[in-house]
């Protein structure tokens, strides 16, 4: 027996969707919401842009290393300006960030230090400075909490008036950077699009990618100051990476990976708004981090790419490759049918055929099936047998072997005992043209290495033109 | 007197953080040279996650005080979660080390920020210890601390000097490891176990981001020192135990001075002498050698004008004699529009070396030293022209500006094969171009 109470927390998942929804009517405020949302989508659409070059130029560490340097950027501005003013903070880590970017570069450079070690010692170090700082200031009202782990739930609170419409703070300035990166990356594209693929070409037609490089680093650390208010500045380091490294999976043009990364850039951030609401309430808790959502959201997008990409995902790999070895498994029965009606012996029962070819019975009884699909197998007598298609096949394969061994033995000088494996595998990829190749490169032999004769090409004329 | 190494609780603190730097330091040698050294960036965020649902199972257990061994046993946790998905991402996808370091971080600390986000809302829920693990509290240190780390530094110690060959391998070259049938995979394992450990106890000394500073920094201020593993081992252990040493004192001594900051202050100082200092492609000794070249080349073109100059002038330059007719410095200067300052200084030196004589502003001559130089050097400077003309198919300019460019670094096993090419050519070849200064390419 079931206690009730037990399953009480997941309610919501066990309701379905339209329980969502009627939550959703009383948990929903368009006025709040609605800005959280277009404020998630601006700076995550920012991140997603920068993060295509980021990630085919290997810098998609950048912004992470940029978010923990600028912290003395941002203490040095408010022990400078004397307040929390949010200008004079973005400006001071505007400049920090460049300066990472420089002595990243220069103790590479001059210091010959490797890549990643150089990034590593100047974005700690440069943390361990602002560390320094917020603990010698007297006055610590600065919210460390707030640019670790953003804010985006406050946004709607602090708002601005523009032209009498008030419109929250940190959607314009969301805005004015999405605007910025958008229109730089579509006027420096060609410049952009041929350094991230190729340095030496880019500079060798003038088109300047360290410049770019630069360029690059200074809008990446823009958009991870203006977002720290909102998003944090470890979880824009997610939407710099993952949406684009999962359009990185899923396609193979530029322009078609910041399409589909832009657009899980959108999704994650609308889904990730709904699930900080609704999922802690299925476990009985408060609502959590939009932020953090929208970074988990956009990690099962990855893994949903990764597993059933249509091009490399893991399942269809593995279906690739299982249905390959049924087809070799199924193309081995032809050929030990065709061997066996070539020496006369009496035809074997399938439990036979199987216990010959060393083949589990699941995968053995797929293959058959196949064949009997193709109508190249029959059964007589509980006997397996060809059909005349399923002979000429069989001959094909079997000639596509012989001419393999051949070859091999009179042109390569592969050793005996290898022979066979060799052309084992090889029987599998074998068209008629390469066996006519094989035919012409071996002189028409009439007999393998072996002795056994090599049978004619078997054509279709018979089963085609009754 | 000085009482401060009397202080019990001050001598507890030094152990910890200097075995904490030596481990850090070793471990960090090997992701160097693996070129992995941000993996401790990726791990050390990644246990933000493990620490809070550990407190939340204590919590739900109903513990309300935090159990330090249960926050690390969640870190060292999903911090291998973390460390196998790295693995994972770079075996099964395409992605690239820095977009599989940039994902896995983000998404466990997308991940732990959220649980904070609802411990934080738990009533009666005591939160606030969990971020002193982002900033570390090595004062707070106890002597069982110190023990864990010292007992992590020594397992480590002996995994690395039992492994040191496999690892060695791993570090240089992968391919050649696995072609091998080293289990290249499990070993990148053990490394990375490694750094879960070192990451997990310099939680507590210095917090999240400065332990990744750890793994680094001592590393590469070793490269500076040597290019010989073990040694670079011993430096960099020993760089991380002096600046985990230096710092806590310093952090016992000033007042609101943050140890986990002042030990990473210390070791970038190391790092900023090792830059500077170091042997090994430190920046002063490389500065030198280029000085030194550039006065080298200088000479060698100043002899080689003379040569030319006489040459010009039809004076022919015997072997054998002990000093060339006069030219005067401002012919030559023509020849090659120098900075004046830089052909006399250039010139002086010759005269000091005994290759020239006379007067440095006025005229000067060759001696048999620099009869002999100059001629090496015009033979060299002549040969390659030849060698591009021929070989290169380069014309005009380029031929001499390409000799003027190579002839400094080759060597005589180049000068054998170049004298090989155009069979015996004993004496110096003559010029392939005019060389009046007028038409000359030298000038730019």
């Amino acid at each position: 027996m079931i206690d009730e109470a037990s399953l009480l927390p997941f309610a919501g998942l066990a309701n379905g969707l339209p329980s969502i929804l009627a939550q959703t009517e009383s948990l929903w405020d368009w006025s709040l919401d609605g800005w959280i949302i277009a404020t998630g989508i601006l700076c995550s659409l920012s991140g997603a842009l920068l993060g295509c070059f980021l990630t085919l130029r290997k810098l998609s560490l950048l912004g992470d290393a940029i978010s923990h340097a600028i912290l003395p950027g941002i203490v040095g501005a408010y022990w400078i300006s004397g307040s929390a003013d949010s200008l004079s903070m973005w400006l001071g880590a505007v400049i920090v960030a460049i300066l990472t970017v420089w002595l990243t570069e220069s103790a590479r450079h001059y210091g010959k230090v490797e890549e990643n070690a150089s990034t590593g010692i100047v974005f700690t170090g440069l943390f361990a400075i602002g560390i320094l700082m917020v603990v010698r200031m007297d006055r610590v009202d600065l919210d460390l909490a707030c640019v670790l782990y953003g804010d985006i739930e406050s946004t709607p609170y602090d708002l601005l008036e523009w032209s009498s419409v008030p419109i929250p703070r940190a959607f314009a300035i969301a805005l004015i950077v999405f605007l910025l990166n958008a229109s730089i990356i579509a006027l420096f594209w060609k410049e952009w699009f041929a350094s991230s693929f190729d340095t030496g070409l880019a500079a060798s037609l003038g088109l300047r990618p360290v410049a770019m490089h630069y360029l690059l680093a200074t809008l990446t650390a823009m958009t991870s100051v203006s977002s720290f208010e909102s998003v944090g500045n470890i979880l824009i380091v997610a939407m710099f990476v993952v949406p684009p490294s999962t359009a990185f999976l899923l396609t193979k043009k530029l322009h078609w990976m910041i399409v589909v990364s832009c657009l899980l850039a959108i999704a994650s951030a609308v889904l990730g708004h709904l699930a900080a609401i609704h999922v802690p309430r299925w476990f009985g808790f408060a609502s959590t981090s939009t932020a953090a959502m929208m970074t988990i959201v956009s990690s099962i997008f990855l893994i949903v790419a990764i597993l059933i990409g249509p091009r490399d995902g893991i399942l269809f790999k593995i279906y690739e490759r299982w249905w390959l070895s049924t087809k070799i498994l199924s193309e081995d029965i032809l050929a030990t049918l065709f061997r066996d009606r070539e020496q006369g012996r009496s035809p074997r029962s399938s439990l036979e055929l199987q216990k010959h070819l060393l083949a589990t019975p699941f995968r053995f009884r797929l293959a058959l099936q196949r064949l009997v699909r193709l109508g190249w197998v029959q059964f007589e007598r509980g006997m397996v047998t060809m059909t005349p298609q399923g002979n000429i096949e069989g001959q094909n394969l079997v000639r596509s072997h012989r001419l393999w061994e051949q070859y091999l033995a009179t042109q390569t000088g592969v050793t005996d005992q290898r022979l066979h494996t060799q052309a084992e595998s090889l029987e599998h990829f074998t068209s008629r043209d390469m066996r006519a190749a094989l035919e012409t490169e071996t002189q028409s032999p009439q007999l393998d290495p072996h002795g056994s004769p090599i049978p004619p090409e078997g054509t279709e004329n018979v089963s085609r033109n009754p | 007197m000085n009482g401060w190494w009397l202080d019990y609780n001050l001598r507890v603190v030094l152990a910890g953080t200097a075995m904490l730097g030596a481990a850090s330091g070793m471990i960090g040698v090997f992701l160097l040279l693996r070129r992995r050294a941000l993996i401790g960036d990726a791990i050390s965020h990644a246990t933000l996650p493990g620490v809070c649902v550990a407190f939340c199972i204590s919590y739900a257990l109903g513990s309300h005080e935090k159990s330090l061994i249960g926050l690390l046993l969640g870190a060292a946790i999903s911090g291998t979660l973390g460390a196998l998905a790295i693995v994972g991402l770079r075996h099964w996808t395409k992605l690239k080390e820095d977009a599989a370091l940039g994902i896995v971080l983000s998404t466990f600390f997308g991940a732990g920020v959220a649980l904070l986000r609802i411990i934080q809302t738990l009533p009666a829920a005591n939160a606030a210890g969990l971020e002193g693990f982002i900033y570390g509290k090595t004062a707070l240190m106890i002597a069982e601390d110190a023990y864990v780390i010292g007992i992590v530094g020594l397992v480590l110690c002996c995994s690395v000097f039992f492994l040191q060959k496999e690892l060695k391998l791993l570090c240089f070259d992968s391919g050649y490891a696995s072609s091998q049938g080293w289990p290249t995979v499990w070993l990148d394992l053990l490394l990375m176990i490694s750094v879960v450990s070192v990451v997990i106890v310099g939680l507590q000394a210095v917090g999240l981001i400065l332990v990744i500073a750890m793994l680094i920094i001592p590393a590469a201020s070793a490269r500076f020192w040597t290019y010989h593993l073990g040694t670079m081992i011993a430096i960099a252990a020993s760089m991380g135990c002096i600046s985990g040493v230096l710092g806590a004192l310093a952090s016992s001594h000033f007042d609101r001075l943050p140890s986990g900051a002042a030990i990473v202050l210390t070791a970038l100082l190391f790092f900023l002498l090792s830059l500077a200092f170091g042997k090994e492609g430190g920046l002063c000794w490389r500065v030198r050698g280029i000085y030194f070249d550039e006065k080298r080349v200088d000479r060698s073109h100043v002899l080689r004008g003379i040569y030319e100059l006489l040459d010009m002038k039809g004076i022919g330059i015997p072997v054998g004699a002990l000093q060339t007719e006069e030219v005067s410095a401002n012919e030559l200067q023509q020849l090659r529009t120098w900075p004046t300052a830089r052909l006399s200084r250039t010139i002086r030196q010759l005269i000091r070396d005994g290759s020239v004589v006379g007067d440095p502003l006025g005229k000067i001559a060759l001696t048999a030293k620099g009869i002999r130089l100059s001629r090496e050097s015009v033979r060299m400077h002549r040969l390659l022209e030849l060698y591009l003309l021929r070989q290169a198919e380069l014309t005009g300019e380029a031929v001499d500006r390409g000799a003027d460019m190579i002839e400094h670094s080759v060597d005589d096993q180049v000068l054998t094969l170049l004298e090989r090419e155009f069979g015996k050519i004993a004496d110096v070849p003559a010029s392939i171009h005019p060389l009046n200064p007028g038409a000359s390419p030298h000038d730019r």
